[in-house]
Formats: structure tokens, C-alpha cells, sequence
């Protein structure tokens, strides 16, 4: 039974909770984290694909830089140079371009880059390994925790207890930890899936990533390294699992019609999964010594890969919060520290998630009015170019009031 | 002030004084709650922080970045009220000495310092009882205290004394302009009630020109001053360049004058 005293303790060890950590003890070397995580390190070092893959945002990577794990994962990244979204029904075999964005903030800076999710976690796994300040709980679990005068004592399943100064809930959108606090979500269920696949592909992509809004949802092309892509394919809840159940040819059939023809011949390329669509926001982002991160505060419709992008500004902007607060003295889990980081972040989760969700049911229809309103409207995006950068720029995450990582910089 | 420790601990006097640290952590309890009585020294404490810890990195050339960066430095904050300055300071790794003439407020913040493991030297004394002691200090703290005291050049001749050579002081108050009437005393006390009414008297503020005049008057001359503004939308006070209504000064006793040139004290 050991009873250590930390700094912060994170209770999930995936991208937010382990990015977490890196940042703080980046940031500051006199720092000691816990990580709590279910799944042995050794297992997610060495894990295999599990079909899914991540759009990360300009900031997303200046962040990885920043934090020392970029060079690991930058041959595994596929830039995403060109966008491209139609809409049209599902029959038609020719789609016409709606709108098209060049993918870049400056010449040679992509807004964007499709990395798969095993790769990596592998390499933030590593990088925190390495580091001095992190300790690893794992295979473990948080399973309960109590507030006082002078920390939070963090209940472990194995009955072991740590104490610390905040505990971060980074465990997911069922978060327990945030259940235990109280804190209620607001959103919905879509009664939609996101189907998740790899698909590779005849010609190159050129790093195209192509957008068909159908009639059921919007299916995403994101190009992978090689002539590989990974599609997110929105669809209604019972067919879609149903679809994902069948065997790879019948599946394949499906994908085909949607995929289109413009990368020739396709061939499935790692496991499938469908998961459910919804859209929830947390009321409140803190609570008494407690702060939660990543999609135990938000999850948005994955729309437009914002997801884990969302996530890792909670993370950027409570890292500074915290190294900021802890260099005047004040304490990280302090009301004040953590009110900085609510008010910095709130707004931004609500609006970035309502936006997905407005997109998402305007283009989830096959109202005829609606179809020429939408051409319409994405025909003036395509044709105002100060717009069609605030859209590269707000997807890139470099809108608003920017945490020092997001801008490459260790606070 | 009463007389803090019995002569004779007898059973009678052990509940007494159980009963009394029981009223002590429930006022340490006022002092530290975010949202109650305190709120606005809560609410302005990281811009009043951030403005000490830089003045005093950059005068005695330490790195802002450490989370130990006043390691050593012996500080005394006059007024400490409950610890609201003296506990991050400590965490900081500065030697703190909390001076505060009220003995409950003094009781109040040694129970909260026990609970979060720091070591202050809180004393219930004003500072001129230092004064004849000898002990000098690298920084000195003065903050929301000059606009409450009644002879400005007096108070600061006998702080100033406090100061060692080559030592710093930093001070905060409020500035006696219109807006600081509309804002300190309309705003702060009647319309948001942050304040109890009457917490302030507008003739008693004290304009930077006076402040810095005070200091010269003491020995010490000023090296900084920066304006602390609410921004209303963030809901966060802030150092700026307005100095109209609250404002922080800094001031140095250069190092080579002799110790103590103010007025003589008795």
C-alpha cells in the first residue's frame, strides 16, 4: 500500500492524459505526474492498427513538436495538402466540386495531417517513458477519489492510494470521473455511426482528402501514407452496424458506390469498427480540485477531425494555466487556477461542437431546397477567399486566444 | 490584544483552547474561500503575485520560470491578513515573515499554513516592533495597506527601514482619481458589493506621484510602476499600463547607503 504525494494526477492515458503530462514536465522539470492508465504501456507500444486514424490540426502538431514527440511520428504522417467536398446523392456518378481548399496556411505548411492512432500512441507512450517527473500507473484504474484541505486522495483499483495537488479526468467520454463529481453533460445522440476503415487505393491521393456529403451523413476520404486512405463513414445507426457486420466483400460493395471511382480500384486494408454519434458537452469543466480534459469534457460529431485537436487545446491550455500558477505560487488545483482554465476553454469546446453539429444536420438531408441552399452557400465559401481561410485557419486551430503550445512553445 | 496562551493549562483551559482553533481554522477558512468575504483579493492575487515575483527575479536575477525562483529571499509582508501573499511566496521558496497588527488574522493564517505544510513566521506585531530587533529584509511588502494609513510619509519612513540595502519594496494601492471614485468606492462597494461600504476612504488614496515622493522621502527610489485593470469579459484582473485606479510600485534602497538614514523611531 503506498500513499505517494504528487503534483497532478491524470486519470487516462491516452492522447490528452499522456500530452498532458509531457507538457507539464516539459514546462517544468520539478513536476510529478501519475498517470493512471488500464492497458499495460508495453501492450500499447507495440499495438496494432485498429482501423483508426486522426486528423491533427497545424497546432495539433506544432504541440507534438513541442513536445518532443513529432520527429517519431513524422514519417508515419500523411499531410493533407488539398480538400475537396461534394454533395450529391448517392447515385450520382459524377460529383461535382462544391468547394475546394488549398490545405495550406503558407506555402509548405499543410493545415493538417491524418496520422493513424496506434502509431501514435506508441511514440507518446515512449517519449513519456522517457521523461523524468512521469510515473506510470498501469495496468490500473482510478476508481474513486476525496478532496480536502490540502489535496485530492485518488483512489486506485488495486487499493493502493495516491494524493495530489489536481487530479485531470482525461478517461474518456464516459467519464467516471466526472460522473463522481457531479458534473452533468448536455448533447444528444445523432442515432448515427461513424464507420472507421482503412482502404487502399489503385492511384496515389496526393494527399487529397475528399468530403462527399450523402444523403445519410458525410463520408470522409482522409489520405494515409502509401496509396492507403481512411474513410469516416457517417451513416444511420442500424444499418450501419449492420453493414460493419458483414463479410469484407459485402462491406466492400457498400464502400464502393460512396468511395467513388477517382483512385481507381480499392481493396480493404485493416479492421473495421462502427461507433457511436453523439455530441456532448460538459456543464462544467471543473470541480472542487478536479479538472477534466479531452473527451471527458466534450465530444463533437468527428465531422471534421476535431475531435482529439479539441482535446489537445484542453490539454495545451491547462498546462499553462497550471505552470503558470505554480509560478507565482499559487496552487494547480486552486479554485482560481481552475476557473483560468474553464473560462479559456468552455466557449471554444461549446462553439467548435455546436458548429460540427449545425454542419452535420444541414448536410444529413436529401430536402431538395435544403441541396440548393447548401451548393449555394458552399459556392460563396468557395468564392470569398478571406472565408475559405478563416475555415483553413479555424480547422488548422489557429483562431482565437492560443495557448503558448498550440503556438510550438513550451510555456 | 488578549493575551494568547494561558498561564496554567488546566482541563478547563485545553477546551478553551481547542474552542479557540476550531474559531481560528473557521476564520482561515473565511480568508481562503475563493468566494466569500476575500473574493477580491482572491480575484487580484495573481496579478499582485506575478508583479512581486517579476520585480523581484529581475532585481535579484532569478528566473521567473522556476517554480522555486525567490529561493532565500527573506520577506516581510506587512498587513498579511490571513497569508493570501505569504503562502504562495513560501511556496516560491522565499523566507516569509507576516506581519498583521490583528492577532485572530495572524491565528488564522498560522492554522492555514500548518494544514498546507508551510513554514511562515507569522507575528502578531506592527512593524515598527521589528524595526528595534535589527532584522532587515532583501524585499518588503506593503500591498493594499498606504491607502489605510493615516500619515503616508511617517508609514513609509518606518517600512522603508525594513529594507536592507540593495533590498526591494513593492507596494500597492489605489489611485485618488475620478474614476477611481467610480470604480473603487461606486463600483466596488455599492454596485457590486465586493466590498462592505465604507471600506475605503477616496481622500485617504494615494496618487503614484505621492507614493514615489514618500519613498524619496524614505531613502528608496522608485524603479517601477505598472496600472492592475478588471477586464470584464474574462472576469480576470491584470497588469496594464493604466495606472488611473489600482496600481503596483516597486522601489529600491540602493546598496550603498548606510542601513538605516530614515527619521530616527523610538
Amino acid at each position: 500500500m503506498s500513499n505517494e504525494r504528487y503534483d497532478i494526477a491524470i486519470a487516462g492515458g491516452s492522447f490528452a492524459g499522456l500530452s498532458l503530462a509531457l507538457a507539464l514536465t516539459s514546462a517544468d522539470a520539478s513536476m510529478r505526474v501519475a498517470v493512471v492508465d488500464r492497458t499495460p504501456p508495453d501492450d500499447a507500444v507495440k499495438g496494432e492498427s485498429d482501423g483508426r486514424a486522426t486528423a491533427l490540426s497545424a497546432a495539433s502538431r506544432q504541440l507534438f513538436e513541442a513536445l518532443g514527440v513529432w520527429a517519431a511520428v513524422e514519417m508515419s504522417v500523411q499531410p493533407i495538402l488539398e480538400i475537396d467536398i461534394t454533395d450529391s446523392g448517392l447515385k450520382s456518378i459524377v460529383r461535382p466540386r462544391l468547394l475546394h481548399f488549398d490545405s495550406e496556411l503558407k506555402p509548405g505548411e499543410p493545415a493538417a495531417f491524418m496520422a493513424e492512432n496506434h502509431v501514435l500512441r506508441a511514440a507518446l507512450i515512449a517519449r513519456a517513458r522517457q521523461q523524468p517527473g512521469i510515473d506510470f500507473r498501469a495496468p490500473e484504474m482510478v476508481s474513486g477519489y476525496e478532496t480536502g484541505d490540502s489535496g485530492v486522495s485518488v483512489r486506485l483499483g488495486s487499493g493502493d492510494e495516491l494524493m495530489a495537488g489536481l487530479l485531470v479526468a482525461a478517461d474518456g467520454r464516459r467519464s467516471v470521473l466526472r460522473k463522481q463529481a457531479g458534473i452533468k453533460t448536455t448533447g444528444w445522440g445523432y442515432s448515427q455511426v461513424g464507420i472507421v476503415t482503412t482502404i487502399a487505393h489503385e492511384k496515389p491521393h496526393n494527399g487529397l482528402a475528399i468530403q462527399h456529403f450523402l444523403p445519410s451523413g458525410p463520408f470522409a476520404i482522409l489520405p494515409l501514407t502509401g496509396n492507403r486512405s481512411s474513410i469516416v463513414w457517417t451513416e444511420r445507426e442500424t444499418f450501419g452496424r449492420d453493414v460493419v457486420a458483414r463479410g469484407d466483400e459485402a462491406f466492400l460493395a457498400e464502400v464502393k458506390p460512396r468511395f467513388g471511382v477517382r483512385f481507381g480500384a480499392i481493396s480493404l486494408a485493416g479492421p473495421r469498427a462502427a461507433f457511436p454519434l453523439d455530441l456532448h458537452i460538459a456543464r462544467r469543466f471543473v470541480a472542487d480540485r478536479l479538472a477534466l480534459i479531452g473527451d471527458a469534457a466534450h465530444g463533437v460529431h468527428p465531422l471534421a477531425g476535431q475531435g482529439l485537436n479539441i482535446g489537445l487545446r484542453d490539454v495545451a491550455a491547462l498546462a499553462e494555466v497550471v505552470v503558470d500558477a505554480r509560478r507565482v505560487g499559487l496552487e494547480a488545483g486552486a479554485p482560481q487556477t481552475l476557473q483560468r482554465y474553464e473560462r479559456w476553454r468552455r466557449f471554444d469546446s461549446a462553439f467548435s461542437g455546436f458548429a460540427m453539429d449545425g454542419l452535420n444536420r444541414l448536410f444529413s438531408n436529401d430536402n431538395a431546397p435544403l441541396r440548393a441552399l447548401r451548393s449555394l452557400g458552399l459556392g460563396l465559401v468557395d468564392r470569398t477567399p478571406p472565408l475559405k481561410r478563416f475555415f483553413v485557419h479555424e480547422a488548422a486551430g489557429a483562431t482565437g486566444e492560443v495557448p503558448a503550445l498550440l503556438r510550438g512553445e513550451i510555456p | 490584544m488578549r493575551p494568547m496562551t494561558p498561564l496554567k493549562q488546566t482541563a478547563a483551559d485545553a477546551t478553551l483552547d481547542a474552542r479557540e482553533v476550531a474559531r481560528f481554522a473557521a476564520m482561515a477558512r473565511e480568508w481562503w474561500d475563493p468566494k466569500g468575504k476575500f473574493a477580491p483579493l482572491h480575484a487580484m492575487n495573481p496579478a499582485r503575485l506575478t508583479y512581486i515575483r517579476d520585480q523581484l527575479c529581475r532585481h535579484f536575477g532569478r528566473d521567473t520560470r522556476d517554480s522555486s525562483s525567490l529561493t532565500g529571499l527573506a520577506i516581510a509582508d506587512i498587513g498579511c491578513g490571513g497569508g493570501l501573499l505569504c503562502e504562495p511566496l513560501a511556496r516560491l521558496d522565499a523566507r516569509m515573515t507576516g506581519l498583521d497588527p490583528a492577532e485572530e488574522s495572524v491565528q488564522a493564517a498560522r492554522a492555514h499554513a500548518k494544514v498546507q505544510g508551510l513554514e511562515i513566521d507569522y507575528r502578531a506585531e506592527r512593524a515598527e516592533a521589528l524595526i528595534s530587533t535589527g532584522i532587515r529584509f532583501d524585499a518588503v511588502l506593503a500591498m493594499e495597506v498606504v491607502e489605510h494609513v493615516p500619515d503616508l510619509t511617517a508609514f513609509m519612513a518606518m517600512a522603508g527601514q525594513l529594507v536592507r540595502p540593495g533590498g526591494m519594496m513593492l507596494l500597492s494601492t489605489i489611485n485618488r482619481t475620478l474614476k477611481s471614485y467610480a470604480l473603487a468606492i461606486v463600483g466596488a462597494e455599492y454596485v457590486m458589493r465586493w466590498l462592505p461600504v465604507g471600506t475605503h476612504q477616496w481622500d485617504r488614496f494615494v496618487t503614484p506621484r505621492e507614493l514615489s515622493k514618500a519613498l524619496d522621502a524614505a531613502g528608496l527610489s522608485e524603479s517601477d510602476r505598472r496600472g492592475i485593470v478588471f477586464n470584464p469579459f474574462r472576469g480576470e484582473w491584470s497588469l496594464a499600463g493604466d495606472t488611473d485606479v489600482n496600481f503596483v510600485m516597486a522601489a529600491v534602497r540602493p546598496a550603498h547607503q548606510a542601513p538605516d538614514p530614515g527619521p530616527k523611531q523610538t
